[in-house]
């Protein structure tokens, strides 16, 4: 499905990723891990198309298609979704008018007609089930004055609603409570399917306690350093990240 | 006389130079350009005023005559020369040979973005209309329920005549004629408007709003406008068009009297969209208003505004508290681009006994442009327990714009509550790119900001309008981040 051939990504005339080589296919979880700066949320960014970066060499493919050229919202029309480690907010627009148009937009974009206001509100409510959210608060401004829980909540109750084909939770579970952990990670179960694939971006293997990938990546200094099963990521939390600084 | 134009007409003043004097040419469909008494007695003529409308207007020439445009707004832009204006044209016949295909292909698709109906765009663009039977009933229906009702609603120079005694009251009983440079000018030489009397305790049954846009095309530059609630009486009222008017008067200066009295209640909604002038700022509309209103006891004034057109914009809808326990409110929401300048904002009097007042004031500036919020609070000595809420918030697209707040307080009484919040904030590169990511392309990412933004008071908006409003700023805003 994904496919991430020698990337090369710079901001401004900093190299960050310094050829990245990742296979993802459909069903699959991979787990991204690795220390403060060694390129994770640029990873993400670039996957989803951000700007602020340039692709200096290599490609993502995502079903074989080159996204070189597609605008950040071409490539969520194709299925790419990323939790954001820090979602922005927008004042005065609800959860529930975000959404609706965000999956207009995406629907329009791919031929379809707009989501008649009864299936809207049949998904929003089974949705908003799944991960135990109170219906008042998807009235509220986005993002606005939420905690950092409800934030990360939210994101998921976005990945839900989109159901996107690749789904990047970048630190998800950074400012969750354990319990907040566990609703957000049992939500992420529930939708992970035969037909897409999940990259967990996180520093801890905590997560992964939940949300159990099959592959585990060390990401350091711009490159993928280690890859294996799950069991990495349990070694790396009992060595720590020295263990993979002292090898590189 | 239909083909003469205003060119012939320059060429005859400078050879002939008044040689018929004034009076011979009343007949023509424009008056030759330039102020002076005798112009101002013509159109009071021409429009068959009585002889204390002609003296009303004179006092008020004699007084602008004395007055020196004012300068102390925050826009530049070159003064109109008064004597360069014609007062007077008469209203622009429908040209049978016209059709839409006629009509700037860029101004039927802003229409169509809008969703104007054809006959309204017809209208607008004086195309003659086909048969149209609901437009012809709706003002059919509409003129008899208002009848029933006693409700008068009409052109102001049909009111001088028909209802003297109302006009000859209230006209100028808010905004007085020396009030200001521009109002001054406006009574002495104002063309047109609307008059609209609701009764004591009558609640008027409709937004006085679609009759009103289909015929409000054409009024001219001197607008006039006089509400008036008489006790315990309710009236929301609609003030121009979400479309966009291509006017070749350059100078627009109106004045808008709104009496509340007792008990009663007045909601003016206003959308302009004049001309703007062009990408590099050439050409567009200058909007010179006084808008003011009168609350007597218990009595309540809204002002809600959607501003997206004029090159320059000088306006401040104000509400005078006199009555004890009156209220006044002022929604705005103004968007410049490219080259565009606003001063608008409110003046809130208090005068009577715990009187309230809240303004709300959204700025949106893009381009070039220059969008600022000048706003009094007075409480009079007088005025115990007054209270006040401002709130103005700016909102920058881009590095070369500018966004001003000058709030002006002046409290002479010790119990008063005045609160003033203002914030300035830009459309991030991130929030784009969050909404991006979410399959919601930029323009109409901007779009969901810039009305989340505004909200507050496009709530106050009229159903109807605030749907239109809504499309208006996206459009206004189309192309203004790269």
């Amino acid at each position: 499905m994904l496919s991430i051939k020698n990337l090369h990504a710079s901001i401004g005339d900093k190299e960050i990723l310094k050829g990245i080589n990742i296979e993802v296919k459909a069903g699959e979880v991979h787990a991204i891990m690795g220390p403060n700066g060694s390129g994770k949320s640029t990873l993400s960014a670039v996957i989803a198309g951000n700007e602020n970066y340039e692709v200096t060499d290599g490609a993502v493919f995502l079903d074989g298609e080159d996204l070189a050229d597609l605008a950040p919202e071409e490539r969520a029309h194709k299925g790419v979704f990323l939790s954001f480690q820090y979602p922005v907010e927008i004042p005065g627009v609800s959860v529930t008018n975000f959404m609706k148009t965000a999956i207009n937009e995406t629907r329009k974009a791919n031929g379809q007609a707009e989501m008649p206001a009864n299936e809207m509100l049949k998904v929003i409510r089974e949705k908003s089930e799944l991960l135990e959210i109170d219906r008042k608060f998807l009235s509220r401004s986005l993002n606005e004055g939420f905690s950092g829980g409800e934030k990360k909540r939210n994101e998921i109750f976005q990945m839900a609603m989109l159901e996107p084909k690749l789904a990047i939770l970048d630190e998800t579970d950074s400012g969750l409570d354990i319990d907040a952990l566990r609703i957000v990670a049992n939500g992420v179960n529930k939708l992970k399917s035969e037909k897409n694939a999940i990259i967990v971006i996180t520093h801890y293997q905590r997560l992964l306690d939940y949300i159990v990938p099959d592959f585990v990546h060390v990401l350091y200094n711009g490159r993928i350093v280690k890859s294996g099963g799950k069991e990495l990521a349990y070694e790396l939390e009992e060595k720590g990240y020295d263990w993979i600084k002292a090898e590189n | 006389m239909s083909k003469y134009t205003e060119d012939d007409l320059k060429i005859e003043l400078e050879t002939k130079e008044y040689e018929y004097g004034f009076y011979t040419d009343i007949e023509s469909e424009t008056f030759p350009i330039g102020l002076n008494e005798d112009i101002v007695r013509a159109i009071s003529l021409k429009k068959e005023e009585p002889q204390w409308m002609t003296d009303w207007r004179i006092e008020a020439f004699r007084a602008w005559k004395e007055m020196i445009e004012p300068e102390w707004a925050n826009v530049h832009y070159v003064k109109p020369d008064f004597q360069a204006i014609s007062y007077y044209s008469a209203p622009k016949q429908v040209d049978p040979n016209k059709t839409l295909d006629d009509v700037d292909p860029e101004l039927l698709e802003m229409y169509k973005k809008l969703g104007i109906s054809v006959d309204e765009q017809k209208m607008m663009n004086n195309v003659a209309m086909d048969i149209v039977v609901d437009s012809v009933s709706v003002a059919t229906t509409f003129k008899k329920t208002l009848g029933e009702k006693g409700i008068i609603f009409c052109p102001i120079s049909e009111a001088i005549k028909e209802h003297p005694e109302l006009v000859r009251k209230y006209l100028g009983s808010v905004v007085p004629q020396k009030d200001n440079f521009y109002a001054a000018l406006n009574s002495a030489v104002f063309s047109d408007g609307s008059f609209c009397y609701i009764p004591k305790g009558v609640r008027c049954p409709m937004e006085l709003s679609t009759y009103f846009r289909i015929n409000q095309a054409g009024t001219g530059q001197f607008e006039r406008t006089l509400v008036i609630a008489d006790a315990g009486s309710y009236v929301s009222y609609l003030e121009g068009c979400t479309a966009p008017s291509r006017d070749e008067n350059q100078l627009h200066a109106a004045v808008v009297e709104l009496i509340a009295l007792d008990d009663a209640e007045i909601k003016y909604s206003t959308v302009q969209n004049w001309f703007p002038g062009n990408k590099e700022g050439k050409g567009g509309v200058y909007n010179f208003v006084t808008k003011r209103g009168l609350c007597e006891t218990n009595a309540k004034i809204s002002w809600t505004q959607v501003e997206t057109g004029s090159a320059v914009t000088w306006k401040y809808p104000s509400c005078i508290l006199k009555g004890d326990n009156s209220v006044g409110e002022f929604y705005s929401i103004a968007v410049t681009n490219n080259y565009q300048q606003a001063d608008t904002g409110t003046k809130m009097i208090h005068l009577g006994k715990n009187t309230k007042s809240t303004i709300i004031s959204k700025g949106i500036s893009a381009g070039k442009s220059q969008n600022s919020y000048r706003g009094l609070v007075q409480i009079s000595p007088r005025a115990d327990n007054a209270r006040n809420f401002s709130q103005c918030d700016s909102l920058l697209m881009g590095n070369n714009c500018g966004a001003h707040t000058f709030p002006y307080i002046e409290s002479k009484n010790p119990s008063a509550k005045i609160e003033h919040e203002a914030t300035t904030s830009k459309i991030g590169e991130d929030q784009v790119f969050y909404c991006n990511q979410r399959g919601i392309p930029t323009e109409k990412a901007i779009a969901l900001i810039v009305n989340g933004f505004s909200k507050d008071v496009l709530n106050k908006l009229p159903m109807e309008f605030a749907v239109e409003a809504q499309k208006l700023l996206e459009i206004s805003l189309e192309g203004s981040v790269g």
